[in-house]
């Protein structure tokens, strides 16, 4: 007898507030894709206003700039999601473009030897690429092992990596990675400057990342564990997730991809700067919060994320083909920054009450 | 009393048969003893109850059956095998599941989700079949016969039906021995009976369930075997059908039963607040939250609110605290009407609630039991821009006095108390800032049978002192004993209005459910 009194009130229930709540979800539909509509609405401003905005000579350096940001704040995505930061990307970066520059320019110099080992240009990537992982490694262990939080160890991660930048080179640029055929080192600047099917390869390697990223945390058990910690890690903690285990992969994750962007930097420029790099994690971190992932971590996509680049990227190659001032542009980044935090909260509200 | 004067009475029966023991479990905390050489029996197929008061052990020893902590000495047989578990994981992958207390839920995550969390189902291992899942979620949750979609968030879901989820997780994975912590703690009496019968279903199919709870009528409507925990110590065994709640009680506690339910009737004084209409519209438009209320307390009154989950009692609380906007109404306290807009106006004007979530609402866990207490009420030991810790402490110690507050030093922190100290924490900052009326929602939840006495004891003392209270409770025993007028709400309603001589259980229920569909009462 019960039973039949709760499937009574089930059925009851939406009967006189239907189409109201219908209005109620599609608005919610539209406050979740906001981060596609604004994008879609900035080209067609643009389009409009600048005739040089769709071009495709035009977007497809875009897409090359978007592509930094993008394969950074993939990496993003995923510490954001378990409800982490990661302050050292941009750092990491630039350690790992002076790596690979060093390499290439200089060898390993093994000073008991009086010798210099040159390794072949895949080899570099290779190791360039490990060391943006030793340094999220570190980042990880900092945070799961001894308890740092991580807006401090990942703050101190980005000192100690962009001191080590500088030191690698006395804080000058390794110029012209062009290689020496001699040596067997050419080629470096694939990476960056290269095309394949006619669209630059650093393009090539966004859509790969934000393909795998988006793969990984929406469709495997890994990212659904990454989920379940940013939404309650106690929980996931007693349900048998490894938790610092999933916490330090992520941390690796997110070196690995601040370790591609540097190579790509320094391939695109054919030369490492110690500076690369600088303040990109913020750039990373907005791009992130743009494409609608909650800082409190639990809640978010890498598709949302890559959007959330081209937005930044569109508006700030937009604003420069209009003209306007370089100082009005980082404000009105601030501005659409803040504007999607206070859009998401009103998307929270409204989908608490359409559910309920 | 009526039974067993021996703690040992004989057990297993030859058709029951043990397949979970744990042999002379020690459990030592940095110092202090949890549990002490305790053996369990756990019965294939038979719900075995395991009772005693907060800080027993029983939530100790449940985390050492699910592999949750290891126990310092002592040994587990599952099957007449010695086993030790490495995590949860680990006891999960021998058949042994548990749902714990405090619920572990991810609100962010959607139903199915949740329920294959750390067991998703995937194709070659690599990437998670949703559809599967889905499916299988659905089956477990129609033995619920509850409308849960699966791809709901669970954040979005009433308690009773989040409580609902963490059980249908446990289900899923396949259970031998499934510890239940607390279960209905947020489940409504309909919600309850479903419980139940799945929980006959589950024993049908030979699985051992370890159930805990302080509901002692439920415990012997459900219960097999009974065990009693009292300090860290196994005080009693018996087959429930041998037992009564006076029999419980007596071996929790270690003393007479008699003095628990003690009924005082108050001398009424004037009217002290008038609820007039008091209507509560749902933010987007729908069924509003309160139609109409109108009701009013006099001083020295204890005016009970019963109701199931979602009637719109918290609601009404937030209503006149000011918590929640849009009301309309009126509402006079001692012959003023209530104004002002912010929560503080109302604890000014002589309103003050302890809210239902003592943990997340009532206090600041960072904090010591002093500054807890005096948090509502800075403003009275500030000398100019200084808290003066003189006074402060004084007050401390006064209102620690008064209210039996068990601690070592004021200092201490408020986590290391048990709930029903806590509790009285939470009375002790809302008596200081002086209410004429206060609002107790839930005051007793998770409390353990001591400390609800005692808690009703206070209540009862503070109505004798000219206070109006009024509280709301989904504990038909704790109502009918305590209230001297009890209200009875349903969907946003006062259904029915009962003073104690002619409140019966049966009426309440039936009022509770007054708009909940036709057969609510057959």
């Amino acid at each position: 007898m019960r039973e039949i009194d709760i499937q009574a009130e089930a059925e009851v229930k939406p009967r006189r507030p239907g189409a109201k709540r219908r209005n109620t979800r599609l608005r919610v539909l539209l406050f979740r894709m906001r981060a596609l509509i604004a994008l879609i609405l900035l080209v067609a401003t643009f389009s409009l206003l600048s005739p040089a905005f769709l071009t495709t000579g035009n977007l497809l350096i875009l897409a090359k700039h978007v592509a930094i940001n993008a394969i950074l704040a993939t990496g993003m995505t995923f510490v954001i999601l378990t409800g982490g930061i990661d302050l050292s990307v941009g750092s990491v970066a630039g350690l790992t473009a002076m790596i690979a520059g060093g390499l290439i320019n200089h060898g390993l110099v093994l000073p008991t030897f009086g010798v210099a080992v040159y390794f072949n240009v895949w080899l570099i990537i290779l190791i360039s690429l490990a060391a943006g992982v030793l340094a999220g490694g570190v980042n990880g262990l900092l945070i799961t092992r001894f308890n740092v939080a991580p807006f401090i160890a990942t703050l101190g991660m980005l000192y100690v990596a962009r001191g080590f930048a500088l030191l690698r080179s006395n804080g000058s640029t390794f110029p012209n990675l062009a290689g020496d055929p001699e040596l067997g080192n050419t080629g470096f600047q694939v990476l960056g400057s290269g095309m394949a099917l006619g669209v630059p390869i650093p393009i090539w390697l966004m859509l790969l990342f934000g393909a795998l990223g988006a793969f990984v945390a929406g469709k495997t058990p890994f990212g659904r564990k990454v989920f379940a910690i940013g939404g309650n890690e106690r929980a996931a903690e007693l349900s048998g997730i490894r938790v610092k285990r999933v916490k330090l992969l992520v941390y690796m994750i997110s070196g690995f991809c601040a370790a591609m962007t540097g190579l790509i930097i320094a391939s695109q420029l054919s030369a490492a700067h110690p500076a690369t790099g600088e303040s990109f994690e913020l750039n990373a971190i907005a791009a992130v919060v743009l494409g609608g992932t909650s800082l409190s971590g639990g809640r978010g996509t890498v598709g949302g994320t890559i959007i959330g680049a081209f937005v930044i990227g569109v508006l700030s190659d937009g604003l420069v083909l209009l003209g306007v001032s370089e100082f009005w542009q980082i404000v009105i980044k601030g501005v659409v920054i803040i504007l999607a935090v206070v859009v998401d909260q009103l998307q929270q509200r409204l989908q608490g009450q359409a559910l309920r | 009393m009526s039974s067993t004067s021996s703690s040992h009475a004989p057990h297993a029966r030859p058709a029951d048969e043990v397949i979970l023991r744990a042999e002379g479990i020690t459990k030592v905390f940095s110092g202090t003893v949890a549990l002490d050489e305790v053996d369990f029996n756990v019965y294939r197929g038979k719900v075995n109850v395991l009772i005693g008061e907060n800080g027993a052990g029983k939530s100790t020893l449940m985390k050492i059956l699910a592999g949750v902590e290891r126990p310092t000495e002592g040994k587990l047989l599952l099957e007449g095998q010695e086993v030790h578990f490495l995590g949860p994981r680990d006891a999960a992958g021998h058949g042994i599941g548990i749902i714990f207390q405090e619920l572990n839920l991810f609100p962010n995550l959607s139903v199915t989700s949740n329920i294959f969390m750390a067991h998703e189902v995937t194709t070659r291992g690599v990437v998670i079949n949703e559809r599967e899942q889905e499916k299988r979620a659905k089956q477990i949750l129609d033995r619920f016969d509850q409308a849960i979609n699966p791809r709901a968030t669970v954040g979005d879901l009433r308690l009773g039906q989040q409580q609902i989820v963490e059980i249908a997780r446990a289900l899923s994975q396949d259970v031998r021995v499934l510890i239940m912590d607390e279960p209905t703690s947020a489940l409504s009496t309909a919600e309850v009976a479903v419980l139940f019968r799945v929980i006959q279903e589950l024993k049908a199919h030979g699985v051992a369930i370890i159930y805990i709870s302080h509901k002692l009528d439920e415990l012997l409507r459900i219960g097999d075997y009974v065990t009693v925990l009292r300090d860290g110590r196994l005080v009693a065994e018996a087959p429930a059908a041998s037992v009564n709640v006076n029999w419980i009680i007596e071996k929790m506690i270690g003393r007479d039963a008699e003095s628990f339910f003690r009924q005082k009737e108050h001398g009424r004084g004037d009217e002290l607040l008038t609820v007039k209409a008091l209507t509560l519209p749902r933010p987007l438009g729908g069924e509003d939250v309160l139609k109409e209320i109108s009701f009013s307390l006099r001083a020295g009154e204890l005016l009970g609110i019963y109701g199931l989950m979602g009637a719109g009692r918290t609601e009404l609380f937030e209503c006149l605290m000011g918590i929640r906007r849009g009301a309309e109404g009126e509402v006079w306290l001692d012959g003023q009407p209530l104004g002002g807009r912010t929560v503080a106006d109302r604890i000014r004007q002589g309103l003050m609630l302890v809210p239902e979530d003592r943990q997340g609402l009532g206090l600041v866990p960072t904090l010591s039991v002093a500054s807890n207490i005096t948090l509502a009420n800075l403003r009275t030991f500030a000398k100019g821009f200084f808290l003066s810790r003189r006074e402060e402490e004084g007050v401390v110690a006064r209102v620690i006095e008064e209210l039996s507050i068990k601690v070592s030093t004021p200092r201490q922190l408020i986590g290391s108390l048990s709930g029903g100290n806590q509790q009285k924490v939470v009375v002790a900052k809302a008596l200081l800032t002086s209410p004429k009326v206060l609002l107790l929602d839930e005051p007793t939840r998770g409390i353990d049978v001591g400390a609800k006495a005692e808690m009703f004891e206070l209540m009862n003392r503070l109505a004798a002192q000219g206070l109006g209270i009024i509280f709301v409770s989904s504990e038909l025993m704790e109502v009918l004993a305590v209230a001297d007028r009890i209200l009875v709400m349903s969907k946003g309603k006062i259904t029915r209005e009962f003073d104690r001589a002619g409140a019966t259980e049966e009426a309440l229920v039936a009022a509770s459910g007054i708009g909940h569909g036709p057969a609510s009462k057959g």
